[in-house]
């Protein structure tokens, strides 16, 4: 049996983690209308340039801003599609049963090969 | 194909896939009824699942832990609703927080056809009761432990659609 699976990006297992940070879920909401770069962005924060560079890992790892460059500068910008976290979650799901279904198939396959070769067996007697 | 048809729906939060195997009915009920079939598949190969506990009646209880290759043992259960062999069986699956108290995930709707001699279609329905829930569902046991059975078993894909 065939199952092409299109890979989704991984990481929507960081998504509930990633957004659980409220200077996190700021970012996310600014880097949707706004174009800043990190140093922009920083500024907006009662805290080191440092700091935000890591909220930003963090996001930018669940998947939830990339960074594009634009002319000379690099901007954060929300990915709106990671934001539709129940449709992804689902996606995911429907992966994790299309494995089990492999799995359950091949076991199925393998019981057959014994009952078959059980009939061969005693049809050869 | 095995997989027939999957259905999503974000609002209410389902799952639906089909799947049809070239196997009789009873072959099917098996790897649900069979708890050393079950835990064949229902972990991946780098996660597997042992069942301890499967007691596949209404009101019965299934208990299960998976192993990672940390060491870590992340325990689910199944509390059992209905059951009607060898075509249904419906059931809450749940994780078992740190300290051991149960927390639903969703609940699994099972039906089990024959579509034509010696072909099976098995369709599988489930309800989140919430996006944490779903979270919880692919994050059981530890932050990390499920999310890297998940790109494991993402590998596992991966590996097996470029073989193919």
């Amino acid at each position: 049996m065939v199952v092409s699976v299109q890979i989704a990006p991984p990481n929507f297992d960081r998504v509930f983690p990633a957004l659980a940070d409220h200077t996190r879920r700021d970012i996310v909401r600014r880097a949707i209308s706004a174009e800043e770069g990190v140093l922009e962005l920083a500024s907006h924060y009662p805290m080191s340039f440092a700091a935000v560079q890591k909220h930003v890992a963090v996001l930018e790892r669940a998947g939830l801003i990339t960074k594009q460059r634009i002319g000379r500068r690099k901007v954060v910008r929300t990915n709106l599609e990671a934001l539709l976290v129940a449709r992804r979650l689902l996606d995911q799901y429907e992966e994790l049963w299309r494995a089990r279904i492999d799995r359950m198939d091949a076991l199925i396959a393998e019981t057959a090969g014994v009952i078959d070769t059980v009939e061969t067996m005693e049809s050869k007697r | 194909m095995t997989v027939t048809a999957v259905r999503k729906d974000s609002q209410r939060l389902t799952l639906t896939v089909e799947a049809e195997f070239d196997a009789p009915v009873e072959r099917i009920w098996q790897l649900w009824a069979d708890p050393r079939k079950l835990e064949r598949w229902w972990g991946p190969p780098t996660y597997p699942a042992t069942f301890t506990k499967h007691d596949l009646a209404p009101g019965g209880h299934v208990e299960y832990h998976m192993t990672g290759s940390a060491g870590d043992q992340p325990h689910g259960y199944w509390d059992v609703l209905e059951v009607e062999p060898p075509r249904r069986i419906l059931f809450r699956d749940g994780c078992a927080n740190a300290d051991g108290t149960p927390r639903p995930i969703n609940t699994i709707r099972v039906g089990i056809e024959e579509v034509a001699q010696g072909r099976t279609r098995m369709s599988i329905e489930i309800v989140f009761p919430s996006t944490e829930a779903m979270e919880q569902a692919l994050a059981m046991g530890t932050d990390e432990g499920l999310s890297q059975a998940v790109s494991q078993i993402e590998a596992i894909l991966a590996e097996e659609t470029i073989r193919r």
